[in-house]
């Protein structure tokens, strides 16, 4: 028997408990590349303001740090989709990854595995389809995205090139998911691992384009992505880099998994205390302990990504802007100051990401209930709204705790620069906790669905993709303002920079959050529990 | 008389179309070790969490400790302590803080205790939650349950993951609980252990109690297998009213006998002149398994 035997109905078991998640997953990104390049083509109708618009990108290391420099000024592809091209790279790598590791150490910490593992299956089959299944859905949704951007009235090389750049950010990273679950000792903490992988990826590729030097680029999975230039003659070699990296990893993964147990990471468990410390005393503290270790990560993230985008900040403003560059500023979200305008947009991209923490933190409360983990606590002297405060707590705070590490790398970045750290600090942090409060609004969107319809729990997930392609795409498609306004983080003012009546807008967007966690607690207070 | 520690009347609980609990009734009094006996999925783990607040009975009056479990749950959690029958621990707490840790939300543990328990049980607790075995992590819970001072001690099937060592030192352990006078509510399907150590057994099947009454009332409910040696040509039993499955064989003669037939059976027995009697109390097992099969047929169940 050898070690592959078992993949093909391994394969096939994957896909029948993915059969809903991954086509819709494919779907959206296929429709939301092709409505993009259909909405900008309107948006730019000659070469002319397509030069001007790139001269304004390219100029603009912020932008550049951000979202990639434009390959080919004159190119509407190119322009269309400059964006999505890097920022959609990495939402595929993240669902490449999640696949990964869900059919690998997901199952393995579920007990699942050890089922399949007894019958006739070999050693690496699990890994083998998991891989399989990853890198199938990454081909599938990088074609289905060719053959929109090409319904839409792309060039078809072009369409291929922007399709294969996607694919392969999906490929590699799925097979960085393989490792990850190998090393890791938790299926939270692989997940975490090959998260962490990816936005050192994200980081490499915005250095090497802004900063130098460019091979630093070269180096990442999503610099590839973009260095595949679609629509801006199309360099067909760069795919195959993805390709073989892939290979390279899978192979990596492959020797590791045969060299640990079932269960374990090749990271060993060391003993920990054999009695608790004297704060572990309530729900509360279980909670700390909990989500601690999750957001001393993000933290530490959120600080190098605010210290790099607001090293490259200032020099916005050194540039001679066009009125074009205005305009594209502004319907980035800045209002004056270019500088400021950057910072803006660039905190709310931050704050989309800050709530993708919130999201799994206050969906911990969930999981905690499906693996009734709650019962214990609650077969004590707890109630149930203590319970799930320390978990509201726990992603409400973490949420602050990220907002506040943004603003101080900004800040830190920023006033280096300039000389003004004294003065940047506190005022680029207000500028990022000002984010809060639709941070907020999704927290308690989630806890609302855990409380009132538990099943439904994840849509949480989804309602955040929307509100993210909302602010990034949202102006470009000229969406009606009643879809903008969906999003809680439309309506916040955009600081630093001088705002009208910030007062407003913040006040309401609190009060919806906190009447969203009341009715969610409310309801978790009332239902039978899973 | 004081009131009952546990209950339960007419209970009624609905997951969407299927009836989980369709009118279980079980009382449980003060002081008593009470085996808590059904099928898989015949709603045992339901009944529990409705008795600890978690879920919501539809029907039915349910009462715990003199208390309303869904209204009053807290103020009963502390008098209460429950060992779930799958235990699932955070896997980056090790035992020791989990036992800690509930111990605390319970309102303080006794350290001597705790040290005794993890003894007897030899339990590592500086081991984190996802390296412990399914029996350990039983233990886990167990040594959190049994070191807390409370009245009431609710065990779904607690020793379905132990070794025989460690189940024998579980029973030795809930003998000295109910020697303190504590009451617990024992679901297990180990057989012999409900017959060591409970002092009634109430026995549920698709969601509805029964048989419930201790040992001794239930066996004579139940029938009684005999078995005679005989001195001349066995009588003819089987026309006896309450005997039945006989079997001949020469002069050996076997049948199970109705409580209230022992008699009769003795004193025709008895005319053909006994050369050896044995007679053996149904096991609970038997009485089990007369329970159980029912639900096999279709006639059980409508």
């Amino acid at each position: 028997m050898s070690t592959l035997t078992g993949t093909g109905p391994l394969v096939r078991l994957a896909l029948r408990r993915d059969r809903v998640v991954l086509p819709v997953w494919i779907a959206v990104f296929a429709l939301v590349a092709a409505f993009a390049a259909a909405a900008t083509a309107s948006l730019y109708p000659d070469a002319a303001t397509r030069v001007e618009a790139a001269a304004a990108i390219n100029a603009a290391p912020s932008l550049v740090a951000l979202y990639g420099p434009l390959h080919d000024p004159t190119s509407l592809g190119a322009l269309a989709l400059w964006k999505l091209g890097g920022f959609g790279a990495v939402l595929v790598a993240v669902l490449a990854v999640l696949t990964v590791v869900r059919h690998t150490r997901g199952d393995e910490s579920a007990g699942r595995r050890e089922l399949v593992g007894s019958t006739a299956v070999g050693r690496g089959a699990a890994l083998a389809a998991a891989l399989a299944v990853g890198w199938g859905a990454s081909v599938t949704l990088g074609a289905a995205t060719a053959l929109g951007l090409a319904a839409a009235g792309l060039p078809v090389a072009g369409s291929v090139a922007f399709g294969a750049a996607w694919a392969g950010a999906g490929v590699v990273f799925a097979a960085v998911g393989g490792v990850a679950a190998q090393l890791a000792r938790s299926a939270r903490a692989a997940r975490g691992l090959a998260i962490l992988v990816l936005g050192a990826a994200f980081v490499l590729r915005a250095a090497g384009d802004v900063t130098g030097p460019g091979w630093l680029t070269w180096l990442s999975p999503i610099g590839w992505a973009q260095e595949t230039r679609p629509y801006a003659g199309e360099r067909w070699w760069v795919p195959a880099l993805s390709v073989a990296a892939a290979l390279a990893l899978a192979v990596v993964a492959h020797l590791l998994d045969a060299r640990r147990d079932l269960g374990a990471g090749l990271l060993a468990d060391r003993p920990g205390p054999g009695a608790a410390a004297a704060g572990l005393r309530s729900p509360l503290a279980l909670a700390a302990r909990l989500h601690r270790g999750v957001l001393a990560a993000w933290t530490v993230g959120f600080l190098l990504i605010g210290a790099l985008l607001g090293s490259v900040a200032s020099a916005a403003d050194e540039l001679l802007a066009g009125p074009r560059m205005r305009e594209v500023l502004r319907a980035l979200g800045g209002e004056q100051g270019l500088t400021d305008a950057f910072l803006a947009a660039e905190f709310g991209v931050l704050a989309v990401l800050a709530s993708a923490f919130v999201v799994q933190a206050a969906l911990r409360l969930h999981a905690e209930e499906r693996a009734r983990r709650v019962d214990l606590v609650l077969s004590a002297p707890v109630g149930r709204v203590r319970l799930a405060a320390g978990h509201v707590a726990a992603a409400a705070g973490g949420a602050v705790v990220l907002l506040v590490a943004a603003g101080a790398g900004a800040g830190l970045g920023h006033g280096l620069q300039t000389g003004a750290v004294g003065a940047e600090l506190p005022r680029l942090v207000g500028a990022a906790l000002g984010q809060l409060p639709a941070v907020w609004v999704v927290g308690g969107l989630t806890v609302a669905l855990i409380g009132l319809a538990p099943r439904a729990a994840a849509a949480a997930w989804p309602a955040l993709v929307a509100f993210l392609l909302i602010g990034e795409l949202g102006p470009l498609l000229r969406l009606p303002s009643w879809v903008l306004d969906l999003s809680p983080f439309t309506h916040l003012p955009r600081w630093p920079g001088p705002v009208q009546d910030p007062v407003t807008p913040l006040l309401w967007t609190t009060v919806v959050a906190a009447a969203l966690t009341a009715a969610g607690l409310a309801g978790w207070r009332r239902r039978d529990l899973q | 008389m004081t009131a009952p520690t546990v209950a339960v009347s007419g209970l009624v609980k609905s997951f969407g179309r299927v009836r989980a609990l369709d009118g279980l009734d079980l009382r449980v009094e003060t002081g008593e070790v009470h085996g808590f006996l059904g099928p898989n999925g015949s709603g045992k783990t339901t009944t529990l969490r409705v008795l600890l607040g978690l879920l919501r009975a539809d029907a039915g009056a349910v009462r715990l400790l003199g208390g309303d479990p869904w209204r009053d749950a807290v103020a009963l959690h502390r008098r209460l302590a429950y060992v779930p029958g799958e235990v699932v621990l955070w896997p980056n707490l090790t035992g020791g803080e989990v036992i800690d840790l509930l111990g605390r939300l319970r309102g303080g543990l006794h350290p001597r205790r705790r040290a005794e328990l993890l003894e007897r049980f030899d339990l590592d607790p500086t081991v984190a939650g996802r390296a412990y075995s399914r029996g350990n992590r039983q233990k886990v819970a167990l040594v959190a349950a049994l070191a807390s001072d409370v009245e009431l001690l609710l065990l779904d099937e607690p020793t379905a993951g132990l070794d025989p060592l460690m189940e024998a030192e579980f029973r030795r352990c809930i003998e000295q609980e109910r020697r303190a006078g504590r009451t617990v509510v024992l679901s297990s399907h180990v057989l012999s252990e409900v017959e060591a150590l409970c002092d009634r057994v109430s026995i549920i099947r698709a969601g509805r109690t029964v048989e419930s009454g201790t040992l001794a009332d239930l066996r004579h409910l139940s029938r009684t297998a005999v078995t005679a040696e005989l001195a001349a040509e066995p009588p003819d039993l089987a026309a006896l009213p309450g005997v039945h499955d006989v079997e001949v064989s020469g002069r050996r003669v076997r049948c199970a006998v109705d409580a209230d037939a022992l008699d009769d059976v003795v004193t025709a027995l008895a005319r053909a002149g006994i050369v050896g009697l044995t007679s053996r109390p149904p096991t609970l097992e038997e009485l089990f398994l007369r329970h159980y099969a029912r639900t096999a047929h279709p006639a059980g169940r409508t």
